[in-house]
């Protein structure tokens, strides 16, 4: 007699509880707790609130000790937390121009007004395993200089002044929101933007890369990259003006490209753009580069049947929630439709061996 | 669960959206509906759009059924029963027939449903002209004026290499004499159940943003060509445990010398015939623990 298998419940329930076990690792080791994620793993978290779309150090920190630091994971918690949020309204656009900025570079000049910063960067590190590291030691300090007075302004600022690069036409008043509405092809650029600010890095860092190595070569030059503390403001109607209810810290690159010019337009340069919650430099860039890839329409470039310049493309495939839900889906039970599948392999091998048999006969 | 959350997890807002998508979906039967799919606690592919229809339709007197392969006991249905149990309270049932809401994965019951039932499917990629178009901007054009060829080439060129539709789940569908649409990865074997049907059905595809629906008692029939049929399948065995001849089987392996058995994918249907005193070759009399 043949007893079917059951208790996926138990099942279930057992594989949470070793599961947490495991995140728990070795006891003897003292556990992680969320601040020391939000205060060391700082890279790791700023990449969860990126992908996550919440701009949140602690819970990004959390996620990332749940996840047993799989940030895709990690990512795909913070998402599903953040729908659950009520929305309270919409913040002014943040002034990146009034940025704090504790870093700021230009590739493009050797010196503006603002300055080169270089900050926190691992740019000229060596990469030598530092072994000091795995001894606990004293905190290591840094000198301290005056925090610059004047506000830093954009670099393509000082291009725009002679017409040398392009005037960005201002978008709608209110942006297209991709988690409140489906998405709808032909993507306008504020939604692709938006997309590719939630977008996975490794995706997107190998979208740009290829666009580097030829395909749909747009030869960008960084304009500039600054990472700091901008202020976010809400109108309070009953107040009549607006408040400042919290700062972000976030990494904005800005690419100047080629531009041939047409007939009724001079050459002048065009621009990508990236911005992107936390430092992540790796990611702002990529999506400056792509941004611009994806501009060949609007810019009268040709399709060079590119994966960077195909909007339908890169923003179906650049979630990484998605994609992992996906794929991953091949790991649940597909047995009724293997069912169908084994049963027509069985038919057609019956017919092809009865045929070659009717053929032997002849 | 419960207290933390709103009733079946999505808020009031977002439960319009998708009953509004629902309402035109109705009345379009086939068409496929874009909604702002939201991100729920458990991943794209693992039935999102299903549970977001399911919630939109869930009142507290509502019982509900989830299978998956056909079968209450598979992992993601029992882990998708929990969760609206928690964050719903509502009662759930194992049992085809006590069911007002069921949620499938890959399966239609073996058992005629009724005018009081919504069957929820679950569906991966909506668009049945995704594998022949992979541009979402050129199938709904082909959408719009009625662009079939392309699906009819395809099972054409079956029949040329392999002498029959080589299609054996997903099999596409006309709805209503409109629009061409995938049943989602059930078996051809249910395509037939699909129409005029009593209960009303609902598809939900979360990640792809689309839902979509057959009203009761619609036509649909399977794509197929004059001299060529459509063919549902059989079976040559009958179940193992219950006996049935007319249900869809599942391959049992029992050992690793080519031993297998089928019995019933449907684990409410072989249970209910087992109950009633059916017994297959390999089956014993029921017993209450077997439930």
């Amino acid at each position: 007699m043949y007893v079917a298998a059951k208790g996926g419940e138990r099942a279930i329930e057992n594989a949470h509880a070793w599961m947490a076990e495991m995140r728990r690792g070795d006891r003897s080791v003292p556990e992680l707790t969320v601040a020391q994620i939000r205060e060391q793993m700082t890279l790791a978290v700023a990449r969860v609130m990126a992908e996550g779309s919440l701009y949140d150090p602690d819970l990004a920190a959390l996620a990332i000790k749940q996840a047993r630091g799989d940030l895709v994971e990690a990512v795909f918690l913070v998402r599903a937390y953040r729908t659950t949020l009520p929305r309270f309204g919409a913040s002014a656009p943040v002034e990146t121009g009034r940025m704090a900025c504790i870093r700021r570079v230009s590739a493009i000049f050797k010196d503006a007004p603002g300055g080169q910063v270089l900050g926190p960067t691992f740019d000229y590190t060596h990469r030598l395993l530092n072994f000091a590291l795995m001894a606990e030691g004293a905190a290591p300090e840094a000198p301290v200089a005056e925090p610059a007075e004047a506000e830093t302004p954009h670099i393509a600022e000082f291009l725009g002044q002679e017409g040398l690069i392009q005037d960005e036409p201002s978008g709608a008043e209110i942006p297209p929101d991709l988690t409140r509405t489906p998405l709808d092809f032909p993507a306008p650029r504020a939604l692709r933007l938006q997309a590719l600010a939630r977008g996975d890095e490794g995706f997107l860092l190998g979208l740009a890369y290829s666009t580097q190595r030829g395909y749909a070569r747009t030869h960008a030059f960084v304009g500039e990259l600054r990472i700091g503390l901008v202020a976010v403001e809400i109108d309070i109607p009953e107040l009549g003006f607006a408040l400042e209810i919290a700062e972000l810290r976030l990494t904005e690159c800005e690419t100047v490209n080629q531009f041939k010019g047409s007939k009724v337009e001079p050459p002048q340069f065009t621009r990508g753009y990236g911005l992107v919650f936390g430092q992540s430099e790796r990611k702002a860039l990529a999506m400056s580069l792509i941004d611009r890839a994806l501009r060949w329409e609007e810019l009268g470039e040709d399709f060079a049947d590119a994966p960077a310049q195909d909007a339908e493309f890169v923003v179906s495939h650049c979630d990484n929630v998605r994609a992992t839900g996906f794929l991953e889906h091949i790991k649940l039970p597909h047995y009724v439709d293997f069912q169908s599948e084994l049963e027509l392999v069985r038919r057609m091998r019956r017919e092809a061996a009865l045929a070659s048999s009717r053929e032997v006969a002849e | 669960m419960t207290a933390d959350y709103n009733f079946a997890y999505l808020d009031e807002q977002t439960k319009r959206m998708i009953r509004r998508a629902l309402l035109k979906a109705v009345a379009v039967p086939g068409y496929q509906v874009p909604f702002a799919s939201r991100e729920m606690p458990m991943p794209y592919g693992w039935g999102t759009g299903g549970v977001q229809v399911t919630a939109a339709c869930l009142t507290p007197d509502d019982t509900l059924k989830v299978i998956d392969q056909g079968a209450d006991d598979t992992t993601n249905a029992v882990s998708i029963r929990n969760f609206f149990h928690r964050t719903a309270g509502i009662v759930t049932t194992e049992e085809t027939e006590a069911a007002s809401i069921i949620q499938t994965r890959h399966r239609i019951p073996e058992a005629p449903l009724s005018e009081q039932q919504i069957l929820v499917y679950q569906v991966p990629i909506p668009e049945p002209l995704r594998f022949l178009e992979p541009r979402e901007t050129e199938t709904r054009k082909m959408h719009e004026l009625q662009e079939y060829g392309l699906m009819h080439v395809k099972l054409y060129e079956d029949i040329a290499r392999h002498g029959h539709i080589a299609t054996t789940y997903a099999y596409p569908v006309k709805v209503a004499g409109r629009y061409v649409m995938d049943p989602s990865p059930i078996p051809k074997f249910d395509n037939p159940k699909l129409s005029d049907c009593a209960a009303l059905q609902l598809f939900g595809a979360g990640r792809e943003q689309r839902i979509y629906a057959i009203p009761p008692h619609t036509k649909v029939v399977s794509l197929d060509f004059e001299d060529h049929p459509f063919d549902p399948g059989h079976w040559d065995e009958d179940c193992a445990l219950c006996g049935a001849s007319n249900s869809y089987l599942d391959e049992v392996i029992l050992d690793d010398a080519g031993g297998r058995m089928f019995v019933c994918s449907d684990s409410a249907h072989c249970r209910t015939r087992r109950k009633a005193g059916h017994v297959g070759p390999l089956g014993a009399p029921y017993k209450e623990e077997d439930a």
